[in-house]
Order: C-alpha cells, then structure tokens, then sequence
C-alpha cells in the first residue's frame, strides 16, 4: 500500500508543477484536476476513503468546472498564451525554487532525524468525519458556512439587475 | 489463480462486454419505440426487424473521415469524447446487479458514483471548449452551469435514502428494502433524482447543450467519425447508468418474487426506466436554458432540502424511542 501512497503523491507534485508551469490556462487547469485526483488517492491509501470521494466531488468536479467556466467566457486566444510565455521566463522561477529547496531540505532533515508517521491502517469512515466537524469543529464550520453566505449575498449584489421598461411613458418614472 | 479471483474477473468482463453491447442496441430499440409513439415505422428494412441498422450505423461511423479542425485545440479536442465513456464505465463499477454479481462493493459506493457523474461533465466542457466554435462554447457553458447544477439535488436527493438504509454501500441499500421498496417513503427523493438524472445525461426534455435547433448540435458540432460515435455512446450508456441506479436505490434492485432469478428482476426494472426515457423524448418539448436553471434553484433544491430535513427527523424519532 505504501508504494501506492508514493506513486500517487509523486503524480501530484508533477502535476501541479505543470499546473505552474504550462501556458494554456485550460491545461494548466486539467493538470489541476489530475493533482486533485492524486490527491484523493493518497487519502484513500491512508485510509480516509469518505474525504477521498469528497476531494474528487468538490474539488475536482465542482470548483475546477467553475474555474473553466470563468475561463470559457473569458475566451482567451492564443495572444494570450504568447503573453503567458512572455512573463513565463526562467529568471522569476530563481527565487521560488531557491526557497523550497530549503523547505525540501528542513523535510528531509525532519524524515530522516524524527521517527517515521506510522500508517495506522485504520479507517475513517463518514461517521467519524460528521462526529469530529459537527462536535469538535462545530464553530469552524458555522464559520465557514457564514462566510459562505456573506459570499453569496455579495455575489446576488452584483449580479442584481435593474427592471429594464422600454415604454415611452414608464420609462420616464423609473429611478 | 483461485475461484474467487476469475469469478470476479468474469464478472468485469460480463458488465463491460454486457453494456458494450447494449448500448449500440438501445440506439435501435430508441429509433423503433419512438417511431411506434409517433405513428411510423421506424428502421424496418435491414435485416430482421431493422436489427442490423445498429450493424450499418456503427460500420458508416468507422469509415467517415474522422476530422479534426485546424482552428482546434487537438489534444483537448481528442480526449473530450473518452471522459464521458471512461466515467461512465467507471461509475458501474459500484451497480450491484445481482447477489454477488458486484465489480467492487465499496463502502462509499454511492459517493463513488457522484464523484464519476462529476468528472463526466469535463467531456462536455472539454469538447465544447476544444471546438474553438461559438456554438459548441454556448453548448458546454450551458452544460456545465446544467450538469453542476443538478449534481447538488441529484446528491441531496440520494441523501435520504443513503439515511434509511445508513450506508454509502449500494449492496446494503438494496438489503435494506427487503420489507419496503425505498420509493414508497421517498417518492419526493425518487423524483427530484430522476429529474437530475435526466439533466446529468442531458437528455431530452433537458439536451439544452446540445440542442439541435438553436445550437446546431451544441458542444459537439465539430465532431465526425468515431469520436462524435463515442460522445453518441457514452449518452445511452449513461441512461443505462441513471436507469440502473434508480432501480437499485429506490425500487428494491434485484428484489423481486422468486419465480425469476434476481439478475432478470434487474434487469427488467432496468429496461422499464430506459422505456420511460425514450418516452420522455417522444413527449415532452425542451425548456428554455433560464426556464431550467430557475426550475432547479428556485423549486427543486428547496424540495430536496425539506424532503431531507423530514426524512432526517423521522429517522432520529425512530432511534430515540
């Protein structure tokens, strides 16, 4: 089982540095969607199968179409893949890989110094994740879903239209 | 190899090599049903009954000139079509078809087949965006609004039955309808999860991204050849899918009197749904794209949410007394 955790968590961190480093904004998001599948496989191999369904519903199958969605509509053309490669360039990579090399490095130093995180093999059901967030994590997820509305709210503030009248005499009335 | 592992093989290729089958079939059986509700004949003339047109329309679709577009993103435009089959595919994995007959019985079974019903509608927004043609966008960004849209009451809908039986597991559902089928108690729940069904494989009254008479086939105008077969293919086997869900989760699966084997109960309540969906097409006319949206958002997820809420507090009354 192990050596299919490392496959999978090898497959997302490929495919989320492509996620980075393509061009085309609709690749880079079915890259997206490939690391988010990884993603879920690696919790399934650690025995979380209810959050490994719940990554690939949400994640990959609800925001990404979301994403693409915004992207369709932004009907972007190959200027602005050229445009992408233009501020693509080796030189602003230095910086950010500079300092994940030494986040890699502090990991790898922790890995091999600390004892190793057991897999316990157990099984996390969807009986345990609904205990721990409506118990424990009760306030985090009211949070949340406030925020959630708060966004919801804003978003039916924006999109709100006023009632157009093309009548020569209402016309004159409204506003 | 011991007896276990080539059952279960034999049971792999039984599901694929049976729905494989079946659904270049349905292509025919949809043309003669529909033909009958509208007073024609339908295909008559090629071999027995008009059987072999399946034969003629699967060999013309090999041999057209399969025509990728130059103005084409051509890898997207290539793995559109194979998303919605390999989903599909992917999703009857968890059907229990009989006792036993079962590919895998997950213990998330039905989250399972959410999450492929999701990734099903990459093949309509892939290959509507691929396209690089006005129309096609307008079909896969009307797709995606439908197909994520009705995903949330198809999941709610499921809920209620997933708090009767208190399982994910499809196998268990079944079981746990030996006194009752679940469409009894959850009729509300049966009918918001097949009006979903219908938009999650875009059929008629609710093909609206592909709408023949306003978008010119929709998402997948510029398909030719085997890939527009493979998009025509994975349609009917997902209302193969939808049919066969249905049946497992509300009406009682392979339950049945026992003067039939349980597979034939299947696949007979099976065969009914897939009747009904071809009589909804002879039927029914196509709501306007806003008609849809405001029809899920405004009637159908308050619904879901009630029928949710009172189902969940009947089964907490039960358990507390």
């Amino acid at each position: 089982m192990l050596i299919i955790f490392y496959i999978a968590a090898a497959v997302a961190v490929i495919a989320t540095v492509l996620v980075i480093t393509q061009h085309n904004l609709v690749h880079a998001l079915l890259y997206l969607v490939v690391s988010f599948l990884a993603v879920a496989m690696a919790f399934y191999v650690l025995g979380a199968p209810f959050i490994a369904a719940l990554e690939v519903i949400i994640y990959a199958g609800a925001i990404v179409v979301l994403m693409i969605f915004v992207i369709m509509m932004l009907n972007l053309r190959q200027e602005s893949v050229a445009q992408e490669k233009k501020w693509l360039n080796a030189r602003i990579v230095i910086g950010p890989v500079i300092l994940t090399l030494v986040l890699a490095a502090e990991l790898l130093y922790m890995l091999s110094t600390e004892t190793s995180v057991h897999l316990t093999g157990e099984v996390i059901g969807a009986k345990a994740v609904g205990m721990s967030l409506y118990g424990h994590y009760v306030i985090g997820v009211e949070l949340s879903g406030i925020l959630l509305m708060a966004g919801i709210v804003g978003a039916y503030h924006l999109g709100r239209q006023k009632k157009k009248v093309t009548h020569r005499f209402l016309e004159k009335q409204e506003e | 190899m011991d007896d276990a592992t080539i059952d279960q093989l034999l049971i792999i290729g039984g599901v694929l090599g049976g729905l494989l089958l079946v659904a270049p079939g349905l292509i025919w059986l949809e043309r003669r049903m529909l033909a009958l509700w509208q007073d024609r004949y339908g295909p008559n003339r090629a071999g027995p009954f008009g059987l072999l047109v399946v034969l003629a329309d699967t060999l013309k679709l090999f041999f057209k000139e399969d025509w990728t577009p130059p103005f084409a993103d051509r890898f997207v435009f290539t793995i559109a079509p194979g998303i919605v089959v390999i989903t599909v595919l992917m999703s009857f994995i968890v059907v229990p078809f009989a006792p036993g007959v079962i590919v895998s019985d997950l213990n998330i079974g039905l989250l399972f087949f959410l999450a492929n019903s999701s990734l099903g509608a990459y093949s309509i927004i892939l290959g509507g965006w691929a396209s690089n043609n006005k129309y096609s966008l307008l079909g896969s960004m009307r797709g995606a609004a439908q197909m994520i849209s009705y995903e949330v009451f198809m999941g709610l809908a499921m809920m209620g039955v997933v708090l009767l039986a208190g399982s994910f597991s499809m196998h268990t559902i079944v079981e746990a309808q030996k006194d009752m089928w679940f469409v009894i108690p959850q009729f509300l729940g049966f009918v918001i999860f097949f009006i979903a069904g219908i938009a999650e494989t875009h059929r008629l009254p609710f093909d609206i991204p592909e709408a023949e008479s306003e978008l010119i086939a929709g998402f997948h105008s510029e398909y030719s050849g085997m890939k527009f077969g493979i998009f025509f293919v994975g349609e009917y086997l997902g209302i193969i899918l939808i049919s066969s869900v249905t049946v497992a989760l509300y009406f009682g699966g392979w339950l049945g009197p026992d003067f039939m084997p349980p597979l034939v109960w299947f696949i007979l309540k099976t065969f009914a749904f897939i009747c009904f969906f071809i009589l909804l097409r002879a039927s029914l006319p196509r709501p306007r794209y806003d008609q849809l949206m405001e029809y899920g958002w405004k009637i159908l997820l308050p619904l879901t949410l009630l029928n949710l809420m009172v189902t969940a507090g009947i089964v907490l009354l039960n358990k507390g007394i």
